[in-house]
């Protein structure tokens, strides 16, 4: 990859509206971009028959992406949901990885093809594995609240999940006990509108999620799901108070799933089109580029050029990951339990 | 020389462990105040913290503890009776079960869940339940049912060094009830192998907790009739000691199981079809379970518990029909 013009380096000073360098921001666009053209290829890749199966986050990346950038990479757990795809590019996930994932592939770091593509996991990363239950990761990132707190380290866990999860016995059982232990973890909840099928007023007789919290002496917040930098200066302040002992915090991003709730879904079955069009206008992508464009901060040629780069690249992990060997037959037998050592 | 009760095994292993290793912890209901068993009494005072009440929440006590475990720590669970697990069956068998086959081994959960089961204690039916067939049935998760004091102390002790997670099953009828000298007990320190208790050349009988004790008390009165038994203590009910299992089937050629779990889809069912696969040609007898009755739940009255639940004279009963076969 040859850079066609030379940038000026970007600057780590933080920008006071923002709360984030240069070099944060251009992060976060990268990421939010790498996750979106991820997503479309990938999505691409099952309608040519190369991938049974996609589960994606389009709408969520801000979300996702201004929530992970609050943390202590490599320091922090995060014990995300299925559509967290930008929480795990930028806890170090690379685009090739994605790809094996998707592909079920041997060498895939979160499972090696024994789940189902975007069921994350990643010990080195500090990424908890997850399964298809919603919730039960809330009881997970508690347990790790827990440890950390009896082991006094000072680290923060970040547990996300869908608007459609909190009506589950596990995120009601995990807020409870981590009031009652004031442990440190956020409550990171991507409402992005639906349920598969099911719409918000199906889901809880409240308008927002957040107004559960109360009810549990946990600390709330709401914010625009859509706007990353919103997010991140959000969550940054819940992940500083949590790390130094102020107990969990539960964020509702108000955002939105714009595509179906799969690949194998039809959402025009119970979606209306004009909703749809609306939040398009919203989109996270759209709505950050004019921001920064607008600002100054970054020149259009800037921001092109990232997208040039995501491009090359989710292009080279595709092709490079559909090369990898597959899990032998016989993989299916291995690791059911661990040795003793 | 240590006489201990199966109560007071458990109570010294999880001292001695917790004073060994500081990353062991309990969490479960009441364990602060001792338990309602009381096999927690004095930890919380000696451990502080590490000796956690948590809410009425089953699926939390599991869940947590997965957290826990994941992150490095030893949490030894207690469920306050086996009955109350099932809203926590999620977490062991969606979660916990797969933890390490659906990371390849990169992650893993040495975590142990503790629980008193079973019957004859006028408990009905939430208080008396067998649940071994529903959790041994679950690939990635080990169930241990100690019988006698000694293995009580010796599995506790391995299924806390185990990086597993295990179900770890204390028949709530023997904690006070069974007493054993503890030095020179054997003791098993596996969670893969059965023993044969007592030896016997006319019928085997497989059992494992309360019912371990009814057989060899069965086993006593037929020998006073000539009828020789062997009996085999199952210890771990997943994974099974086939090997043991199937040795002692063929030592004798004729085949008793015994559970105080309901007879359709109980563990007597998995032992005979691995007899029947493996050791067809060396019996000499159908094998026989005797088991409870297929009723939902263990009834109140006492006249219907002890007509629910096998006990010694049933067992001698069949054992009796078998060896004149």
């Amino acid at each position: 990859m040859t850079a066609t013009r030379t940038r000026r380096t970007r600057s780590r000073e933080t920008i006071e509206d923002y709360l984030l360098s240069e070099q944060q921001l251009e992060d976060m666009y990268y990421h939010m971009l790498l996750a979106r053209r991820l997503n479309e290829r990938m999505l691409a890749l099952n309608r040519q028959g190369r991938a049974p199966f996609v589960i994606a986050g389009a709408g969520q990346e801000a979300a996702q992406v201004g929530a992970a950038m609050a943390l202590k990479k490599g320091e922090d757990y995060v014990a995300p949901y299925y559509r967290d795809l930008g929480v795990n590019l930028v806890l170090g996930m690379t685009a090739r990885e994605a790809m094996l994932n998707l592909l079920g592939k041997r060498d895939d770091p979160n499972s090696h093809g024994k789940q189902m593509p975007s069921h994350w996991g990643n010990v080195s990363r500090r990424i908890v594995t997850q399964s298809s239950v919603v919730t039960t990761q809330f009881l997970h990132a508690t347990g790790i609240g827990l440890a950390a707190k009896l082991r006094k380290d000072p680290i923060v866990v970040l547990t996300s999940c869908g608007e459609g999860s909190t009506s589950k016995g596990d995120f009601h059982e995990a807020l409870n006990f981590s009031a009652i232990h004031k442990l440190p973890v956020i409550f990171f909840v991507e409402n992005n509108g639906y349920a598969i099928t099911e719409s918000n007023e199906k889901e809880m007789p409240v308008p927002n999620v957040a107004d559960r919290a109360r009810g549990y002496g946990i600390q709330s917040a709401m914010v625009d799901g859509m706007d990353c930098i919103a997010v991140y200066q959000t969550v940054r302040p819940a992940v500083d108070q949590a790390r130094r002992g102020g107990g969990p915090f539960l964020i509702e991003a108000k955002c939105y799933r714009l595509w179906p709730h799969s690949s194998d879904d039809d959402d025009s079955r119970y979606r209306p089109k004009k909703e749809l069009e609306e939040w398009i206008k919203k989109d996270p992508l759209t709505l950050f580029r004019s921001r920064v464009e607008d600002d100054g901060i970054f020149p259009r040629e800037d921001l092109d050029e990232i997208e040039k780069r995501v491009e090359e690249e989710v292009r080279d992990a595709a092709q490079w990951a559909m090369m990898q060997p597959d899990p032998l037959p016989e993989d299916a037998l291995t690791y059911v339990y661990r040795e003793l050592s | 020389m240590t006489t201990m009760t199966v109560i007071e095994a458990v109570r010294s292993t999880l001292d001695e462990e917790m004073a060994r290793d500081d990353r062991i912890f309990i969490i479960g209901e009441d364990v602060e105040a001792g338990g309602v068993f009381r096999a927690t009494d004095g930890l919380h005072a000696k451990y502080n913290d590490r000796v956690i009440d948590s809410p009425l929440a089953e699926s939390s006590i599991i869940g947590i503890s997965i957290g826990a475990a994941h992150y490095g720590l030893r949490p030894v669970a207690e469920i306050q009776f086996a009955d109350f697990i099932h809203s926590g069956f999620d977490q062991l068998c969606s979660e916990a079960s797969r933890w390490c086959y659906r990371t390849n081994g990169d992650a893993y959960l040495p975590m142990v869940v503790r629980t008193p089961w079973g019957g004859g204690v006028h408990g009905g039916q939430h208080h008396s339940q067998s649940i071994e067939a529903y959790y041994a049935h679950m690939p990635g998760i080990k169930v241990v049912a100690p019988a006698f004091p000694a293995d009580f102390r010796s599995l506790l002790k391995a299924s806390i060094a185990d990086p597993n997670p295990v179900l770890f099953l204390e028949h709530k009828r023997i904690y006070r009830l069974i007493k054993q000298e503890m030095e020179g007990a054997p003791a098993e320190t596996q969670l893969s192998r059965a023993r044969v208790t007592r030896k016997g050349t006319d019928l085997t009988i497989f059992a494992y907790g309360f019912m371990l004790h009814e057989s060899l008390n069965a086993a006593e009165t037929l020998s006073g009739e000539g009828v020789d038994c062997m009996v085999v203590d199952l210890l771990t009910l997943n994974p099974l000691d086939k090997e043991t299992v199937l040795e002692s089937a063929k030592a004798t050629g004729k085949v008793l199981i015994v559970h105080e779990d309901t007879l359709t889809g109980g563990l007597g069912g998995e032992i005979s079809a691995i007899i029947a696969e493996e050791a067809f040609e060396y019996l000499d007898a159908p094998i026989k379970r005797l088991a409870a009755p297929d009723v939902p739940p263990m009834p109140y009255h006492h006249a219907m518990e002890d007509f629910f639940m096998p006990n010694r004279e049933k067992i001698a009963a069949a054992a009796r029909a078998l060896a004149a076969y």
